[in-house]
């Protein structure tokens, strides 16, 4: 009786290790965290382009309005092929673009903006790249729709075809 | 043309194993055809492997573009000693070196064994042929690092610069010589097992090959350490970083193996439990390869990672535990349960909680190693096992395992007393009071460390004083646990004695503490062919007078164009100084990184005497015969 | 006993030398970034990494630190935004159990293996 238990423990045990194993060489191994969705936009105080004063975020997200807060920066590549998208979606009077201009030099961004056209409708500053984080946000670029005070859809990378269409869908 | 030869050889490299099976079912019982013909044949396998892999290399050194192995990892640039590195510091190259392990040490067994039972002698070569015509499959059919680009590129891509190293450079021949030797062990514990040989003779013909296999593996993970302390740029030595554990687990399992044919040398008790680890101890590291080279964990150095690899090492990782597990239920017969008993005060019960809890951190090791990949499976939670993890799970645990190590050898086979064991109390008063004077005003964690501190102070002690009174039992014993203790005591100083500095600096610019002032002096620039340099220039002046001049660089490698940060380190007896520098984006000034790290030199010390004790206990058993 | 007394004294310096210094720059940031996981170079803790997330996130746990944040806060505030996986340590919960538990578990399990053992001689 002994005999015949532990063996076939045994073969099932690593069956069953075989089998997981098997499963996970399908997962990815570069771990990209799940998109908190309805989070709250988070509080935040920075200065802006414009003025040298600090805007407070409760001035800048109005209830019924969509919004688009965009991380971007000057020397990021990504974001010269998303900016185009960017100025499509700027024409669509139902969003409004925010910018968060990631660990950049003013001069540079400003020359940036120049000469690709400006979508923004406030861009805020983020010298240190902390505000980023308040976001959940960790590279560049990073997208986020927000409508009511509330993040409802994240963009990783930068947008293209199917996320622009994807988005005037929403806001429609 | 090197690679066409290379190419071939391998494929009669496979052709030769197919010849030595059939010679050995053929001729089970006759072993003037095993001296001759087998052995003969098992010498033209390992030729035509050593062949092939010249043919890799000199591909490498003439950089023959048309070989994609070369194209992927290689370029004209590169100095010539990494050219030749490089031939196994990528994935094809580095299965070619296992092949060129596995088929030396069969060979070698032959050689050596002539004294053994000749059924035992065949079917070890026979089990080791299963592994080997695995691993040959394996690299033809989806790891072949002859394969033909045409036409040929004009230059290569070149090897990741954190490779070009030295340290790194010889780190995996060494580390193969232990992870790919214990194959031996294994094929050699499934014959004896089959033949129901598990004997006396048995422990002590495969404890030589324990041995060498534990010796290599003991360096081969110091070297990587070594490299991972100067070349990442981080002042640490060991990350429990999934590469590191996997290396870690069989020096886990044959350091326990190596212990238990101590007591089934002696006594042959254990059997079952020595076959398990034999086979445990390869099966790991084969699990190792599987974990690192199929990319199913994130770590900072997996190879580029292909499914189709994964899957077959996994098929053929499984079918060689399932071949285990049928012959160790289906041939082992059990002990005679008389002579299966200890006196709970004894060598062999010291032997036993030796084992007992280098299982436990086997079990730790493994357990955090692949736990992540379990529960992503079965829930598709994700997270991370990381340093606090093994941390709190082995060092409480290192305590009761340091003393028992230090009294253990004390004792006696069968039956010890208590006599004459009374210095054995003040030896551990000594080093309590000496501990709490080390610790006492530290804003540490008091109690876990003076403990800590104590118990490896203890070891080293009683393994000093051996010395002193030149009294020693076994010297080879007595060396390891020797350097086991200075390891330990040198991670704990080393860890409670550490202090740095993370501060951004422009050139000219100085920061001040209480202990020493960091000047910015300049930054040269040097440009060699495969990489430019950007040096920096720090005086370090500290309080008692004393100035360290100390020169870290960024290098800017073209091919790849990868940019790294070399530290510098300045070493002497007591403590290491490193510092390295770092830019930052968009900005002028330098991130430097400044460390004082005590005993830094003594950590890669004690591992030498450790593994020394090894190679002494080898010398000594061939005195003996 | 030349060696004993040399290594003694190599303590005794050192001891005096290095535990004040350590005193001062000892802080619990370290130990918080060394238990961060970076998202960029995955590989890494945010005290080992220099990417551009590393950095901002070395200066977010900074300013926390500051704000009078507990260790455990800054964690929860962490793992909120990005996941568990950001943490080196994992937290004792429902999907670690096992975890931390089975090396326990078989620990105890290799004592008692032991003790029977033991027990057959007498």
């Amino acid at each position: 009786m002994n005999i015949k238990i532990l063996p076939t423990i045994l073969i099932l045990f690593f069956c069953l290790i075989f089998l997981i194993f098997y499963k996970g060489l399908k997962n990815s191994n570069i771990y990209t965290p799940q998109s908190y969705l309805e989070i709250d936009v988070p509080v935040f105080v920075l200065k802006s382009f414009k003025k040298e004063d600090e805007i407070n975020s409760k001035d800048i997200f109005k209830h019924d309005q969509f919004y688009l807060l965009n991380i971007w920066a000057s020397w990021c590549v990504p974001c010269r092929a998303e900016h185009e998208f960017l100025m499509m979606l700027n024409n669509n009077k139902k969003i409004k673009i925010i910018g968060l201009n990631y660990k950049d030099k003013f001069d540079n961004a400003k020359n940036f903006i120049e000469e690709m056209g400006n979508p923004y409708f406030i861009n805020l500053i983020d010298k240190n790249g902390t505000a980023a984080i308040d976001w959940g946000a960790y590279g560049v670029p990073e997208s986020f729709l927000i409508y009511q005070n509330k993040v409802i859809k994240k963009y990783l990378g930068p947008l293209n075809d199917k996320s622009y269409f994807e988005i005037e869908e929403i806001i429609k | 043309m090197a690679s066409l030869i290379g190419y071939y050889s391998l494929i009669t490299g496979l052709l030769c194993s197919f010849l030595i099976i059939f010679f050995s079912l053929n001729n089970f019982n006759r072993s003037d055809i095993l001296n001759k013909k087998i052995v003969y044949f098992t010498f033209l396998q390992f030729f035509l492997v050593v062949v092939s892999f010249f043919g890799l290399i000199l591909s490498f050194v003439f950089s023959d573009f048309t070989n994609s192995t070369v194209f992927n990892h290689s370029h004209t640039t590169k100095p010539l000693f990494y050219k030749i590195s490089g031939t196994w510091g990528n994935h094809e190259g580095s299965l070619l070196l296992w092949l060129l392990v596995l088929t030396l040490f069969i060979f070698l067994f032959l050689l050596e064994s002539k004294r053994q039972p000749i059924k035992y002698r065949l079917l070890t070569l026979l089990f080791q042929q299963i592994i080997i015509v695995g691993f040959f499959v394996f690299i033809i059919k989806t790891s072949n690092p002859f394969s033909y680009i045409f036409p040929a590129p004009k230059e290569g891509l070149g090897l990741n610069p954190i490779l070009q190293d030295p340290a790194l450079a010889i780190h995996p021949p060494i580390l193969y010589l232990g992870y790919v030797g214990s194959s031996i062990i294994f094929s050699s514990a499934l014959a004896a097992t089959t033949l129901n040989y598990v004997s006396k003779e048995w422990a002590k013909h495969v404890k030589q090959w324990v041995l060498v296999s534990w010796i290599f593996l003991t360096l081969g993970i110091l070297l990587g350490s070594i490299w991972a302390y100067y070349e990442l740029g981080w002042g640490g030595f060991w990350f429990w970083d999934p590469v590191e554990n996997v290396s870690l687990m069989p020096w886990l399992a044959l350091t326990t193996l190596l212990h238990c044919i101590l007591v089934l040398e002696k006594r042959l008790i254990l059997t079952s439990w020595a076959i398990i680890l034999s086979i445990a101890t390869f099966t790991l590291s084969m699990s190792g390869t599987f974990l690192v080279r199929s990319g199913i964990l994130n770590s900072v150095h997996t190879f580029a990672n292909d499914p189709e690899r994964g899957l077959f090492i996994l098929i053929f990782l499984f079918s060689l535990i399932f071949l285990s597990i049928f012959i160790f239920l289906f041939f082992h017969k059990n002990e005679n349960k008389s002579k299966n008993s200890f006196f709970w005060f004894s060598k062999e019960t010291a032997i036993l909680i030796n084992n007992w809890f280098m299982m436990y951190f086997l079990s730790v090791i493994l357990i955090g190693t692949i736990y992540p990949i379990f529960l992503e499976v079965l829930s598709s939670e994700k997270i991370s096992v990381g340093p606090p993890f093994y941390n709190k799970l082995i060092l409480p645990f290192l305590i009761p395992f340091l003393l028992a190590m230090a009294i253990g050898p004390k004792l006696n086979w069968i039956k010890s007393d208590l006599k004459n064991k009374a210095n054995l109390f003040l030896f551990l008063i000594i080093s309590l009071l000496l501990s709490i004077f080390i610790i006492r005003n530290l804003s540490i964690n008091f109690l876990v460390n003076t403990i800590l501190v104590t118990s490896a102070l203890y070891l080293f002690f009683l393994t000093l004083r051996d010395f002193l009174i030149m009294k020693i039992k076994n010297l080879s014993q007595n060396l390891s646990h020797f350097g086991f203790s200075l390891l330990i005591l040198s991670i704990l100083f080393n860890n409670i004695f550490s202090s740095e500095i993370i501060t951004n600096l422009k050139i000219g610019e100085s920061f001040q503490s209480k202990q020493f002032t960091i000047n910015f002096k300049s930054v040269d620039q040097k440009n060699e062919r495969n990489f430019k340099a950007i040096i920096g220039k720090f005086e370090i002046e500290n309080n008692d007078g004393t100035v360290e001049v100390l020169k870290p660089e960024l290098r800017i490698y073209n091919q790849p164009n990868i940019v790294t940060s070399e530290a510098d380190i300045k070493t002497n007896l007591i403590r290491d100084i490193f510092i390295t520098m770092n830019l930052v984006q968009n900005q002028e000034y330098f991130n430097i990184r400044y460390q004082i790290k005590p005993f830094m030199i003594w950590i890669w010390f004690s591992v030498l005497i450790i593994s020394f004790g090894g190679l002494i206990s080898i010398f000594k058993r061939k005195h003996e015969h | 006993m030349k060696f004993l007394n040399f290594f003694i004294i190599l303590i005794l310096t050192l001891n005096l030398n290095i535990s004040k210094a350590k005193a001062d720059v000892y802080s619990i940031e370290n130990k918080i970034t060394k238990n961060i996981r970076c998202l960029i170079c995955q590989g890494q803790s945010i005290y080992d990494s220099d990417s551009e997330f590393a950095i901002s996130l070395k200066l977010v746990v900074q300013n926390k630190i500051k704000q009078g944040f507990t260790e455990k806060q800054i964690y929860d505030f962490l793992s909120n935004k990005y996941g568990e996986w950001i943490l080196y340590d994992p937290s004792f919960n429902k999907n670690t159990y096992f975890l931390w538990l089975l090396p326990l578990l078989i620990f105890l399990i290799g004592g008692a293996i032991i003790i029977n053992k033991l027990k057959i001689k007498k």
